[in-house]
């Protein structure tokens, strides 16, 4: 099913707030290798803006397995510390069709527990057509 | 912060780093990051949407890119973290895929900022497009 182009410019509900605790930032660091006491790792925020991406997919009726990650950007307006609580909210910005994937483009500030931006992280999500 | 690290120079190059990616080290990471793509665990999902295998998270390579910054610039605060993920790190059943993360010094902006330019591969394959890192460093 293509992804439907008339949602480019809308906003989808927050996420869910996610906590971000000791625990979860050293099993994060250390599923991907580094040591699970030092700064929260810079694609930490990608835990919540996942959320927000598996939320829109599902409101689309959208497969995971048909999705692969185009590209990702993060851009901080201070580094994520543990007992931040952060929200993402999403808008799709873009949608265009390449040779019968969608290729959808999505935008979701990061925000804390005040409602103060912490990062906005870009997506570009690939649908993959039928295989 | 102090600029021990002469590396840290416009133009120097950084130390290339090698990281491995199992199976095992998806699993860990799908858990950590909730992310439970079948395509990063499952080979069968994965062949049948038309991938090569399994193929890692692209946010896993891009957080080895983040360790690399780390130890390159003794853990300065990233500004700014992106890539396209133009090749999928396919991680086989047995034994791992090999990241290599080097790269050069940019420039620094007027924020006082430093640009790094990355190069990420496997197997001499670039599988990140246009790596970047902005750091206070």
């Amino acid at each position: 099913m293509p992804i439907d182009a008339t949602l480019v410019g809308r906003a989808f509900p927050p996420t869910t707030s996610v906590p971000v605790t000791a625990e979860s930032v050293a099993a994060f660091a250390a599923s991907v290798g580094g040591r699970g006491d030092g700064p929260v790792p810079p694609t930490y925020p990608i835990v919540v803006s996942f959320a927000a991406l598996q939320d829109f997919l599902a409101a689309e009726r959208v497969e995971l397995s048909r999705i692969v990650h185009g590209d990702q950007r993060f851009r901080y307006v201070r580094p994520v510390v543990v007992g931040d609580e952060l929200t993402a909210t999403l808008t799709v910005t873009g949608v265009r069709s390449i040779g019968g994937n969608d290729i959808v483009s999505t935008s979701s500030e990061i925000t804390d527990a005040s409602g103060a931006v912490v990062c906005t992280a870009t997506a570009t999500l690939v649908h993959r057509g039928g295989a | 912060m102090d600029h021990p690290m002469t590396t840290l120079q416009p133009g120097a190059a950084l130390e290339p780093l090698t990281f491995d990616i199992t199976r095992a080290d998806l699993v860990a990471y799908a858990a950590a990051s909730g992310d439970p793509n079948p395509i990063h665990q499952d080979e069968e999902i994965a062949l049948a949407v038309g991938l090569p295998g399994v193929i890692a998270h692209g946010m896993y390579t891009l957080a080895l890119v983040g360790r690399a910054v780390a130890a390159w610039t003794a853990e300065a605060e990233v500004v700014e973290l992106g890539a396209k993920f133009v090749a999928p790190v396919v991680v086989p059943a047995e034994g791992a895929a090999r990241v290599t993360v080097g790269g050069t010094v940019g420039e620094r902006n007027d924020d006082g900022l430093l640009a790094l330019a990355l190069q990420v591969t496997v197997d001499g394959t670039k599988v990140l497009g246009a790596p970047k890192a902005l750091v206070r460093a």
